[in-house]
């Protein structure tokens, strides 16, 4: 289970620029129906768009799941790629690192600053899983 | 292009990005602008955000990229209407935009262009 007690509201391929569009209006319109504020899903949002393009980008693609966790007040999104992984995560969390000459190499570590909970889990040859929590409501 | 609405008013590019603008859209645009700012003797160009509800690496690296093209086909951009929850997090990536003038209104940034021009003297490519 990606989240203890979480519930799968939403699933989004990612294969396109497109679904990196689709992926944000999805969890944009989830926590505006919990009554978010803006300051917190311009965040998340910003999180789950970095992730769904390194999925696209890095990853070959893969699927995007919203979940809604036993506290209300949190969303939990899992990204998952198909792509070769990750050789040194910690290299590939710090600000200015991209294996693409033209990145800034701010998007991972971005995402892991704007979510709640951040964690990221790869081997080399295995595929990417990350998993983030954002906050919907402080009440 | 749908991702985005370009018209143009008196020297200066007037550009509207709608919400849901995609990568591939946005790299389009900045080679668009690119082309019309140097096609039509353009001394602004002015970035309306104010739809976007979300600023990442992605959007905010060509926006930069836009602006340093820009000036290099002697025309300033402004960036308007950004909300202050992107602002927020904009900083919070550490994406500072330093060679972007802001305005937080398209009026603020026309007025900022028309002063800068007239400082300038007359005849821009003088």
């Amino acid at each position: 289970m990606a989240f203890p007690g979480g519930r799968k509201i939403a699933t989004i391929e990612l294969r396109t620029d497109r679904d990196v569009s689709r992926a944000r209006s999805r969890v944009s319109d989830i926590m505006k129906s919990k009554g978010s504020r803006d300051l917190m899903i311009t965040r998340f949002v910003t999180a789950v768009s970095e992730i769904a393009r390194n999925a696209i980008i890095h990853g070959q693609g893969g699927r995007m799941s919203v979940f809604e966790l036993p506290d209300a007040r949190l969303i939990g999104v899992e990204c998952v790629d198909e792509g070769q992984g990750i050789d040194d995560i910690e290299l590939a969390l710090g600000d200015g690192y991209s294996t693409r000459k033209n990145s800034l190499g701010r998007g991972l570590g971005g995402a892991k600053r704007l979510a709640k909970t951040f964690t990221i889990t790869s081997a080399p040859g295995k595929g990417t899983v990350v998993r983030m929590i954002g906050m919907c409501t402080t009440r | 292009m749908n991702a985005a609405a370009i018209y143009a008013v008196e020297g200066v590019l007037l550009v509207s990005i709608t919400s849901d603008i995609t990568d591939s859209d946005i790299i389009e645009l900045q080679e668009h602008l690119s082309n019309r700012i140097a096609e039509s003797e353009t001394r602004g160009v002015v970035v309306d955000i104010s739809a976007l509800e979300i600023v990442d690496t992605f959007v905010g690296r060509i926006l930069a990229q836009l602006t340093a093209i820009a000036r290099l086909l002697d025309a300033e951009t402004y960036v308007v209407g950004m909300r202050p929850a992107v602002a927020m997090t904009l900083v919070e990536l550490g994406m500072y935009l330093p060679d972007n003038h802001t305005a937080l209104t398209l009026d603020h940034a026309l007025e900022k262009i028309r002063s800068a021009r007239s400082a300038n003297g007359i005849s821009r490519r003088a």
